[in-house]
């Protein structure tokens, strides 16, 4: 089986965000990392590789210092690495890089494409669908369970208040949620073998794309920070009488209860 | 802008979501800004009764697709009739909920009709004829201030718990457009196996108004029966921390935080949570924060606007309590005023 998974190079979770004097995100010091949800997607495509044989493909686009976390997910087990990088994408957004990641993805043809079902920074969970409705395959969104038999994919997906189970015939793309796995850690064996495995970097050009047909739909003008909160009251006294007081708070001054 | 701002309505169980009449209130207001009018789209099986409820939130036309096949939510199914409709009527605005539907939905749709779409919009605004969507990134510790200036529709999902919904109008007119179906078997690829419903004795994370939360210093699974039994006197939902769900105490779907859900409730109480700042990314724009902890130094503190420190098993059951009184004065409060008139 070929699976390719679609991976994204984030912030740590507990990064604390700045702005620069121009009004960007500053990037310098934040620790980066693989997108948690893209973990889980890697994890799942390492267990089918293991489990039924195949190939597993970690594609990226972005910045260049993706490569680090293409080359952690090398050494947790996948195959091969392909990163697309190039100062035409800058800007772009979530049907640019769908644009993209579709166009390698077909020319190099998978049998089960594996995503996480949104990225910690931008939370816009649209790429893999996107993708998807680009390729003309089904997709199964926000997976907790997998199985793969016969060239169908069955999942569990979480919605809203409950679940469902959810054929679909490969090829397909499933986005990953926590609960489908617990991500391996890198091995030493498997960091001294990921040197020596292929990682590939792609330009724009490469792919057969221009800089014009990724030319962004949605741009961002500014960025702002959260309002901060002010520093609130903390109720003094015995539990009882605390607990009495901050009641009375939350009807009265408040005006919630 | 003349072409028309567009809601997706959504529906489960015969009644109308609340992130729904959010969004046509969004709707109404740019509606109103523009000179534009307000349609909602209502998908499903038996829901045309539905369509006037929308109309007294502010859609003047309601466009409804009932058919057996859209009993249950397929993006297959819905992506297609929504896109076509898209396509045909060209609105200039489409908005969903960032609801588990919503997401999977606009996705979709968007790349069917290529266009942008603004994920999780937390505000709106319009300068110079242009809209502006506010949108949180990194969960919420930046926002970025977002335009689609040239593809048509606009599209965007929106938070739930943001915008408040209107009060509903009695109106006369609403026109209700049945959506002519062309769907072929070959278009659903996505076979739905089995749906599990969880019997909801309490709201939804995302929907609800009280949250109350458990942590660390929880200490256990046992433990979060003494939050349930305060959520239930709120009429609250519980949450949890990512140390609660990792350590298995409360299930994973209930996770509050950057690697969980992104909550805004008026009310969110926070028992035993340090704080950590994947925390606060997930509920740092609740209206009202609640901490109890008994660490003074807990980082939670620093953004709560109330805050006991102390033993969350001493307090927490003494807030129920309390909490418990005050219902049974104002409900008895409230018996009282029609005799005193």
């Amino acid at each position: 089986m070929k699976i390719a998974v679609l991976l994204k190079q984030t912030f740590d979770t507990e990064a604390t965000i700045s702005l620069d004097s121009e009004g960007q995100i500053n990037r310098q010091g934040v620790n980066l990392i693989i997108n948690p949800y893209d973990e889980f997607a890697l994890e799942e495509a390492l267990c089918l590789k293991e489990n039924y044989g195949g190939e597993v493909t970690v594609i990226s686009a972005g910045a260049p210092e993706a490569q680090t976390a293409l080359s952690q997910a090398l050494a947790m087990g996948a195959d091969k690495a392909v990163l697309v990088t190039d100062d035409a994408l800058a800007k772009s957004d979530e049907q640019a890089y769908a644009l993209l990641l579709s166009k390698h993805l077909s020319d190099l043809g998978f049998d089960l494409i594996l995503a996480g079902w949104r990225a910690i920074d931008d939370g816009s969970a649209q790429v893999a669908l996107r993708v998807a409705e680009r390729l003309g395959i089904p997709h199964i969104n926000v997976v907790t369970k997998l199985e793969i038999n016969d060239g169908k994919a069955v999942a569990t997906r979480e919605t809203e208040g409950g679940s469902e189970i959810v054929e679909v015939s490969l090829p397909a793309v499933i986005t990953a949620q926590k609960g489908l796995n617990e991500p391996r850690y890198p091995s030493a064996r498997g960091i001294m073998q990921a040197k020596k495995k292929p990682l590939q970097k792609l330009s724009l050009a490469d792919i057969g794309l221009s800089a014009d047909q990724v030319t962004p739909k949605v741009e961002i003008i500014s960025y702002f920070m959260p309002p901060t909160r002010s520093v609130g009251k903390i109720i003094p006294g015995e539990m009882p009488e605390a607990a009495r007081e901050l009641c009375r708070l939350l009807r009265e001054e408040a005006k919630i209860l | 802008m003349t072409a028309g701002i567009w809601i997706f309505a959504e529906e489960r169980n015969g009644k109308i979501k609340k992130i729904t009449y959010e969004l046509l209130s969004v709707a109404r207001n740019i509606a109103n800004q523009t000179g534009q009018e307000v349609s909602a789209v209502l998908f499903g099986k038996g829901v045309s009764a539905l369509a006037n409820t929308l109309g007294q939130y502010g859609a003047d036309k309601v466009h409804v697709a009932d058919d057996d096949r859209l009993a249950q939510y397929t993006s297959d199914y819905y992506g297609k009739i929504l896109a076509n409709l898209i396509i045909e009527n060209q609105p200039s605005v489409v908005l969903l909920g960032y609801s588990s539907l919503g997401r999977d939905l606009a996705a979709k749709v968007a790349q069917k009709v290529d266009t942008g779409l603004m994920s999780d919009c937390t505000g709106v605004e319009i300068i110079n004829e242009q809209l502006i969507f506010d949108r949180p990134l990194y969960g919420g510790k930046v926002f970025a201030k977002t335009i689609c200036p040239e593809a048509r529709p606009v599209m965007a999902t929106i938070r739930s718990n943001i915008f408040t919904a209107s009060q509903p109008q009695a109106r006369y007119q609403v026109e209700v457009v049945n959506v002519d179906i062309h769907l072929e078997e070959s278009d659903l690829r996505q076979l739905i196996k089995s749906v599990v419903t969880q019997i909801a004795s309490r709201p939804e994370l995302t929907e609800a108004n009280v949250i109350v939360s458990g942590g660390r210093g929880m200490n256990g699974p046992e433990n979060f029966k003494m939050l349930e039994d305060l959520a239930d006197v709120l009429g609250a939902a519980v949450g949890g921390s990512r140390v609660a769900v990792d350590s298995g105490w409360i299930h994973q779907s209930f996770q509050v935080g950057q690697t969980g859900k992104t909550v805004s409730p008026t009310l969110y109480i926070a028992c035993g949570i340090s704080g950590s700042t994947m925390h606060l990314a997930g509920m740092g724009s609740s209206k009202c924060i609640v901490a109890i902890n008994s660490d003074p130094e807990a980082n939670i503190f620093k953004i709560a606007d109330y805050g006991i420190i102390g033993d969350l098993f001493e307090v927490i059951p003494l807030l129920t309590e309390e909490c418990k009184k005050m219902q049974k004065a104002s409900d008895s409060y409230q018996t009282i005023i029609p005799v005193a008139q």
